[in-house]
C-alpha cells in the first residue's frame, strides 16, 4: 500500500546521487551487502568453512579407525566435547571431516550441473527451431525423472565415490539451470549486439561463448547457489536412505541418519549438531542466492 | 453478435491448436521416459539378467534367461517388445516379491496419493493466506519473520523436520504417535487419522514453505498491476480490490505450480514413508533398492514419470484458461 502512494517523482535523496557517482561493480556490492540475509549467510558459510577446513588443525581427532574402547561417551567425558559416536569416533572432530564432504561435494555437484546446464539452454535457445525442440524435450523428460529416484537407482548399482556423488548429482541436476539459460538466451539472441556479431561474420560459438553466456551470468550465478544448496540435501537425503558414501567417508547427512536410531536413548549430540549443520549450510546458501538476486535483478530494486 | 462469435471461434482455434502442440509435447516427453528406462535396464552390470537373477547366477543361466526373455536380440527390437508390454500395463514382475510390478504399484499409489492430498491440501490452506498477508504487509517485520521461517523450513531435511515433529509430539508431549497408519486397503489406512497426522506435517511442512513464497510474490506482482491502480483511482476500498481481484490473479500461478510440484512430492514421499514406514510407493521404491529389485525400481520410475509429464500437461492447460496473457505462447 505504500508502494502505490509514493510518488514516483519524487527528488532523489543525497544518499541516492552519491550511490548513482560509485562504479557498478562497487554499487553492486554494496546492494548484496545492504540485504541483511546476504549478509547473514556470507558469515554462516565462512564460519562452518573454517569449522570444517580449520577446526581439524586446532582439534585433531582419530577418524579413519574406529575405537570401540570408547564409543557412546557422552558429551565432556575423557576430553570428548561432543562425546562420541557408537564405533568411538570423536563427534566435533567427526562433524569438522563430514563438512568437508557436504560443502566439497555440494560445491562441486552445484557447479556441474550449473555448467552442464548454461550450455545445453544456451545452445538450445540461441539454435531455435527444431534443435531447440529435440534439446528442451530431453530437459522435460529429465525433470519428469525425478533426480532422487535416479539417483537411488544407481546408488543401488555402484555404491558411490565422493567423485561419483558429485558426477551423479551433477547429471540429475543441469535441468532448471538448462530451462533458465534457454529462457535468457532466446532473448539475447535477438538484441542487437548479438546480430551484430553475425552480420560482422561472427562465428555461431563466438555469438554464444562471448556474448550469450556472459550475459546470462547473473541468472546462472543466482541458481548455482541454489543448486548448491539443493545438492547438499541431495547427499543428506542419499545418506538417509542407506546409499550414502562408503564409510570411513561421511557427511552431515550420514552423521544424521545414523543418529537417527538414537532418537530413543536421548543421545541428542549425535543428532542436533549434525541436523543443525545441514540447516545452517543450506540455508547459508539459499540467503547467498536471494542477495545475489536483488544485487542482479535490476527490476527487484526499489 | 457477429465479432462475439468470430472471437469465440478463434478462441475455440486457438485452444484447440495449443492442445494439439502440448499433446504432441507430452507424448515425445514420455517416448523419451522410455528410452532412459530402457537405457538404465541396460545399463546394470552384467545386464538386466544379472539384476533379476542376482549375484550367484551361473553364465549358463544367465544365457538361458536371456533367451527366454529376449535379451538376446537387438537392442531396437528389445527396446520395442518393452514399450508394446508396457502399452498393456505390463511392467514386469518381481523376482523379490514374486508378484507383478503393475499390481504392487496399485496397491500402493493410493496410499501415497493420500498422503499427499493430506499434505499439500493442508499446505494450501496455510501458505494462501499467509503469502498474501506477507505481501500486503510487505518488507514490514511480520514479512520478515515468516520468510525467515520458510527459509530454514525450505533448508531443513524433511527426515530431519520429522524426526524434531517426532521427538516433540510423540515423546516429550506424548499426544501423537510416532508411527504411521499401516495396512494393506485404503480404508485401513484412512481408519487411523491420527497416525496421519505427524507424516502430513512432515511433508505439508515443505510444501507451506514453498507455495507461501509463490503466493506473496503473485502477489505482489499483481499489486504493482494497472488494474489495481485504476481499482483505488476510482475509490475502492484496497480490502475490496484485495479479495476481488488481487486473490484470484495471484492464484493463477499457484494452481499451475501444483501441477510441476508431483516431482517433489514423491521424492519427498520416498523419504517421509522410509521415516514413518508408511507402506506407500516410496517405501515400495525404497525397499527395492535396498534389494536391487529392478523391475519394481524400474516400473516405479517409469509410472512416476508419466504422472509428471500428466501433471504438467494439466498445469500448462489450466494456466491457458486461467491466464489469458499466457495464450500469445502459441506458435
Amino acid at each position: 500500500m505504500s508502494e502505490t502512494t509514493k510518488n514516483p517523482t519524487a527528488p532523489a535523496t543525497p544518499a541516492r546521487s552519491s550511490e548513482a557517482a560509485m562504479s557498478p561493480t562497487r554499487r553492486a556490492v554494496r546492494q548484496f551487502f545492504s540485504n541483511k540475509l546476504a549478509v547473514l549467510g556470507t558469515a554462516i558459510l565462512v564460519a562452518l568453512v573454517l569449522f570444517s577446513f580449520v577446526g581439524p588443525l586446532l582439534y585433531p581427532t582419530e577418524q579413519v579407525s574406529t575405537n570401540l574402547m570408547a564409543s557412546n561417551l557422552t558429551p565432556g567425558e575423557q576430553g570428548h566435547v561432543l562425546g562420541t559416536d557408537g564405533l568411538g569416533y570423536d563427534v566435533l572432530g567427526r562433524l569438522m571431516v563430514a563438512g568437508q564432504t557436504s560443502i566439497l561435494v555440494g560445491l562441486a555437484a552445484g557447479v556441474l550441473a550449473t555448467v552442464i546446464g548454461t550450455l545445453w539452454g544456451s545452445i538450445a535457445g540461441y539454435a531455435g527451431g527444431w534443435v531447440d525442440a529435440v534439446m528442451m524435450r530431453i530437459v522435460d523428460a529429465g525433470i519428469a525423472v525425478p533426480g532422487i529416484f535416479l539417483l537411488l537407482v544407481i546408488s543401488a548399482i555402484v555404491r558411490p565415490s565422493e567423485s561419483m556423488m558429485v558426477l551423479i548429482i551433477g547429471l540429475v541436476s543441469w535441468l532448471v539451470p538448462a530451462r533458465l539459460t534457454r529462457a535468457e538466451a532466446l532473448s539475447l539472441k535477438t538484441r542487437d549486439y548479438v546480430l551484430a556479431v553475425k552480420a560482422t561474420g561472427g562465428s555461431n560459438t563466438r555469438a554464444v561463448v562471448r556474448h550469450i553466456i556472459p550475459n546470462t551470468i547473473g541468472t546462472v550465478v543466482v541458481n548455482a547457489t541454489f543448486q548448491v544448496a539443493d545438492a547438499i540435501l541431495l547427499i543428506a537425503y542419499i545418506s538417509f536412505l542407506g546409499m550414502g558414501l562408503q564409510p570411513p567417508a561421511t557427511d552431515w547427512g550420514a552423521m544424521l541418519s545414523e543418529g537417527i536410531s538414537s532418537v530413543y536413548s536421548g543421545a541428542w549430540w549425535l543428532i542436533f549438531p549434525a541436523g543443525i549443520a545441514i540447516v545452517l549450510v543450506v540455508c547459508a546458501f539459499n540467503f547467498i542466492g536471494d542477495g545475489l538476486r536483488d544485487m542482479f535483478d535490476v527490476r527487484g530494486q526499489q | 453478435m457477429t465479432t462475439t462469435a468470430v472471437r469465440d471461434n478463434s478462441n475455440i482455434r486457438l485452444f484447440g491448436l495449443f492442445m494439439i502442440k502440448r499433446l504432441v509435447q507430452a507424448a515425445v516427453v514420455i517416448a523419451i521416459v522410455s528410452v532412459i528406462v530402457f537405457l538404465l535396464l541396460q545399463a546394470l552390470p552384467g545386464g538386466p539378467a544379472r539384476g533379476i537373477l542376482g549375484q550367484a547366477a551361473t553364465p549358463a543361466q544367465i544365457e538361458a534367461f536371456n533367451h527366454e526373455m529376449g535379451f538376446d536380440l537387438p537392442l531396437i527390437q528389445q527396446y520395442f517388445n518393452y514399450v508394446s508390454q508396457w502399452l498393456t500395463g505390463n511392467l514386469g514382475r518381481s523376482f523379490v516379491m514374486n508378484e507383478d510390478v503393475s499390481s504392487l504399484i496399485a496397491q500402493r499409489l493410493p496410499k501415497t496419493l493420500i498422503l499427499a492430498i493430506a499434505a499439500v491440501g493442508g499446505a494450501l490452506l496455510v501458505s494462501i493466506p499467509l503469502g498474501m498477508a506477507q505481501a500486503l504487509r510487505r518488507n514490514k517485520p511480520f514479512d520478515y519473520i515468516i520468510t525467515g521461517i520458510n527459509f530454514v523450513v525450505y533448508s531443513t531435511p524433511s527426515f530431519f523436520l520429522g524426526l524434531l515433529l517426532i521427538m516433540f509430539f510423540a515423546q516429550l508431549l506424548g499426544i501423537l504417535p510416532a508411527s504411521a497408519p499401516q495396512g494393506n486397503t485404503v480404508g485401513e489406512i484412512l481408519a487411523q487419522p491420527k497416525e496421519m497426522v505427524l507424516p502430513a506435517l512432515t511433508s505439508g511442512l515443505a510444501g507451506v514453505a514453498t507455495f507461501s513464497r509463490y503466493m506473496r510474490s503473485s502477489t505482489i506482482d499483481n499489486l504493482h498491476e494497472d488494474y489495481v491502480r485504476t481499482a483505488r483511482a476510482k475509490g475502492t476500498a484496497m480490502k475490496r480490490v484485495v479479495a476481488r481481484h488481487v486473490l484470484r490473479n495471484s492464484l493463477t500461478p499457484v494452481v499451475t505450480m501444483l501441477g510441476y510440484y508431483l516431482p517433489v512430492m514423491f521424492g519427498g514421499a520416498l523419504v517421509v514413508e522410509q521415516l514413518f514406514n508408511y507402506p506407500g510407493m516410496g517405501l515400495l521404491f525404497w525397499n527395492a533398492a535396498q534389494t536391487t529389485d529392478f523391475p519394481v525400481l524400474l516400473g516405479c520410475i517409469l509410472v512416476i514419470s508419466l504422472a509428471t509429464v500428466i501433471g504438467s500437461l494439466l498445469a500448462d492447460i489450466t494456466q491457458f484458461i486461467l491466464d489469458p496473457r499466457s495464450r500469445g505462447g502459441v506458435k
